[in-house]
C-alpha cells in the first residue's frame, strides 16, 4: 500500500471522512433520514396504518365482550378489563414489531436496499430507522388501547408514573422482538413466508401466555410453559405496575429477556443485512 | 489519514483476476479491465456474461471469491467505506424509493450524503431541474413513466458528484425515445468530466457512449480495445450489392463467387432483402467486383460498403451471435423481452 498516492482530483472530501468510520453525529443524521423516508411512506400508504389503528379496537371490544363474561362472570366484564388490557399492551407490541418483518422483506424487492448499501452510511442505520418508526407506531396503537381501555372502565390503581413504565417497559421489549422479525425478513424469501412463519410463532406464544386467562386455570404443564413465556412477565409487569402489585420478579424478567434477545439478534441481523445480496 | 492505492497512470478502475462463482457458475472467471479517467468503458456481453455481478462487486454489494479491484484509488475489499462515498450506481432497476416523491428521494440522499438540510434541498432542486423533472417532482415516484424513473436515478447518483459512476443496463426495458434522453444525459455527465463503467448487451449503446470497449462473455473477458480496433480487428468493410433484376440475385452470387477474385471472402445471398454480401479488405476488391459485374451485364441498383457492426464484432470474437443480433436499434427498444426471444434462435459456431 501507498500512502496518499491519490491519482485522481478531489480527495478532499474523501480524506475528510479520514477512514470512512462514521461519527455518532452523522449515524443520527442517517438514522433521520432514513426515519423520515419510513414516514413518508406510511403517508404514502395509510391502509398500512390499519393494524396500528384498528388492532386495539377490535381485540379490547372481542375480549371484554365476549370472553370477559366468561371470565368474570356475566355482568361483571368490567372485571375483566384492568386484567386484559395490561396484557393487550404486551401483545399490541408483538403484533406491530411483526411488520417490521415483512416490511424489511419487501424492501429488498426493490433497488433502493442496494443504493443505501453502496452508500457512505453505516449499514445498521436502515435497520434502525425501521425499528424508530415501529416505535412510534406501537406508541399509538398503546394510546388508542389506553383510550378504548378507559372507555371500558379501565382504572389506574397505581398512578401516572407507573403506567408510563408499563408502556415503557412494553416498547422496550417490542423493540427486541423487531431484531428477530428483522432477522426472519432478511432470511424468508417472501413476505408472506414471513408472515405465515411470524403467526405460527406468534399465536401458541400470545395464547400460552398469562395475557388473557390466569394461568392457575390451566393444565400443569401449559401453566409452566407461561412461566418461561417472556410474555407473561411483560403482561404481569404491566399488569401490576397499572393494578398495584409486586413489579420487581416480572419487570427484571423482561428486560432481562429483551437485553438477552437483542443482544443475541440484532448482530446476526447486522451481519445478515450485509451480506445479503 | 486517508491512504489510497495508486494504480496505474490513468486509471479510475483497476481489475485484476476477478473471481465470482456461485456454486458451479462462474460469474467472474478471472476479469480484467481498466477504465481510464474521465472516460467511458464500454463492458458489453449477453444476458448471463456476468456484467451486473462485475458492477456489485465493484459497488461493494458482493465480494469476490479472488483477484483485487481499485477504484478511484479505493481497494474494493479492503476499504469499502471510503469507496462508497465516490462512487454512484444506477442499476438495472431504478433504485428509488417509489413511495416517495422525486424531490423527496433527492433530498433523502442528498442528506444521507451529509450535506445539511439546506444544501439537500437546493441540490435536489437543481438536479430535478437539470433532469427534467421539476413538473413532476412532488409526485410519488411510482407515478413516473419509466424514462422519468431511469432519469431520477441518474440523478440520485449524481448528488454525491461521484468520481466513478456504475450504470448497469442503463436504458434496458426504454422506450427509443426515452433511452436517447437516457443517452444524452450520459454523455452529459462525462463532458462534466465523470468516469464511467457502463454495462450494456446492446451494441448500439456501446457504440454512441463508450470510447474504449470490454467484451465479456461467462465471466470472462473476450476481447478489449478501443470500439474502431476492435470493429478493425474482425476484419475490413462488407460490400452489399442489390441487383436491379432481384431473379438475378443468385446468378449475381454465383458470378462473383466462381470469379476467384484474389483474396475476397466467402459471398452471401440474402434472398429476403435481395441483397449479397462480399467481405472485402481493399478498395482493390470493391473495383474488382464492380467491374467483374459490369462484364457481365449485370444491372446493379444499389451499391454500398460498411464498417462490420459490434454485433459481428461479437460474432467474431465469441463465435456465437449476441442476442440482439438483427440490428440493434430495434432491439434495443424492445426491451429484454425481445431479447430473450432472439435467445432461442442463437446460433452456436
Amino acid at each position: 500500500m501507498t500512502t496518499a498516492t491519490a491519482t485522481l482530483d478531489r480527495p478532499a472530501q474523501a480524506a475528510a471522512a479520514g477512514e470512512g468510520r462514521i461519527g455518532l453525529r452523522a449515524n443520527l443524521r442517517h438514522i433521520g433520514a432514513l426515519s423520515r423516508r419510513n414516514l413518508l411512506q406510511l403517508k404514502q400508504d395509510p391502509e398500512s396504518m390499519f393494524d396500528a389503528l384498528l388492532m386495539p379496537v377490535i381485540f379490547t371490544l372481542l375480549f371484554v365482550y365476549v370472553f370477559g363474561g366468561a371470565v368474570s362472570g356475566k355482568g361483571h366484564q368490567h372485571d375483566y378489563v384492568n386484567y386484559v388490557v395490561p396484557g393487550l399492551m404486551a401483545m399490541m407490541g408483538m403484533n406491530i414489531s411483526q411488520a417490521v418483518g415483512t416490511g424489511i422483506n419487501d424492501d429488498f424487492k426493490k433497488g433502493v436496499m442496494d443504493r443505501f448499501r453502496t452508500m457512505p452510511i453505516a449499514r445498521s442505520s436502515v435497520l434502525i430507522a425501521k425499528i424508530v418508526v415501529e416505535l412510534g407506531r406501537m406508541m399509538i396503537a398503546t394510546a388508542i388501547l389506553l383510550v378504548m381501555g378507559f372507555a371500558l372502565g379501565l382504572t389506574i390503581h397505581t398512578d401516572v408514573l407507573h403506567l408510563l413504565a408499563a408502556i415503557g417497559l412494553s416498547a422496550v421489549f417490542g423493540a427486541s422482538l423487531m431484531w428477530i422479525f428483522i432477522l426472519l425478513g432478511l432470511t424468508m424469501r417472501t413476505p408472506q413466508a414471513v408472515q405465515g412463519v411470524a403467526m405460527l410463532v406468534l399465536m401458541p406464544l400470545q395464547f400460552g401466555s398469562s395475557i388473557f386467562a390466569k394461568p392457575t386455570t390451566m393444565p400443569g404443564w401449559l401453566e409452566n410453559f407461561t412461566k418461561v413465556n417472556p410474555l407473561s412477565n411483560l403482561a404481569d409487569a404491566a399488569r401490576n405496575l397499572i393494578n398495584g402489585g409486586p413489579v420487581a420478579h416480572s419487570v427484571w424478567m423482561t428486560l432481562a429477556w429483551a437485553v438477552g434477545i437483542t443482544v443475541v439478534t440484532a448482530p446476526l441481523a447486522v451481519a445478515r443485512f450485509r451480506k445479503k445480496t | 489519514m486517508t491512504t489510497r492505492l495508486s494504480t496505474t497512470k490513468g486509471s479510475a478502475v483497476e481489475v485484476r483476476g476477478l473471481v465470482k462463482h456461485y456454486g458451479q457458475t462462474k460469474a467472474l472467471d478471472g476479469v480484467d479491465l481498466d477504465v481510464r479517467q474521465g472516460t467511458v468503458l464500454g463492458v458489453l456481453g449477453p444476458n448471463g456474461a456476468g456484467k451486473t455481478t462485475l458492477v456489485r462487486v465493484l459497488s461493494t454489494l458482493i465480494r469476490p471469491d479472488a483477484g483485487t479491484a481499485v477504484v478511484a484509488g479505493y481497494d474494493v475489499l479492503k476499504q469499502p467505506r471510503q469507496l462508497r462515498r465516490v462512487i454512484g450506481l444506477t442499476g438495472q432497476y431504478a433504485s428509488v424509493d417509489e413511495k416517495l416523491s422525486g424531490r423527496e428521494n433527492l433530498y433523502m440522499i442528498g442528506r444521507l450524503l451529509d450535506l445539511s438540510s439546506r444544501d439537500a434541498k437546493a441540490r435536489a432542486d437543481a438536479l430535478l431541474e437539470r433532469f427534467s423533472l421539476t413538473e413532476a417532482a412532488k409526485r410519488p415516484a411510482m407515478q413516473y413513466s419509466g424514462g422519468m424513473r431511469r432519469r431520477l436515478d441518474l440523478a440520485a447518483s449524481m448528488i454525491g458528484h461521484p468520481q466513478v459512476l456504475y450504470l448497469d443496463e442503463p436504458t434496458t426495458g426504454l422506450d427509443p425515445r426515452t433511452r436517447n434522453e437516457v443517452w444524452e444525459e450520459v454523455q452529459r455527465m462525462v463532458a462534466d468530466g465523470a468516469t464511467v463503467l457502463l454495462t450494456t448487451q446492446y451494441m448500439e449503446e456501446a457504440e454512441q457512449l463508450a470510447s474504449e470497449l470490454t467484451v465479456i462473455d461467462r465471466g470472462r473477458v473476450v476481447a478489449n480495445g478501443r470500439v474502431a480496433e476492435l470493429k478493425a480487428k474482425v476484419g475490413g468493410r462488407t460490400l452489399v450489392i442489390s441487383p436491379s433484376d432481384p431473379a438475378q440475385l443468385a446468378a449475381m452470387g454465383a458470378a462473383i463467387g466462381d470469379a476467384g477474385l484474389d483474396g475476397l471472402g466467402g459471398v452471401q445471398t440474402d434472398t429476403a432483402a435481395g441483397q449479397i454480401s462480399v467481405p472485402i479488405l481493399t478498395d482493390a476488391q470493391l473495383t474488382s467486383v464492380v467491374g467483374l459485374l459490369a462484364a457481365r451485364g449485370f444491372g446493379i441498383a444499389h451499391i454500398e460498403t460498411h464498417l462490420p457492426s459490434l454485433d459481428e464484432v461479437f460474432l467474431a470474437i465469441t463465435g456465437k451471435k449476441a442476442e440482439s443480433q438483427d440490428g440493434s436499434a430495434s432491439a434495443s427498444a424492445d426491451g429484454p423481452a425481445a431479447g430473450s426471444a432472439h435467445d432461442k434462435q442463437e446460433v452456436t459456431v
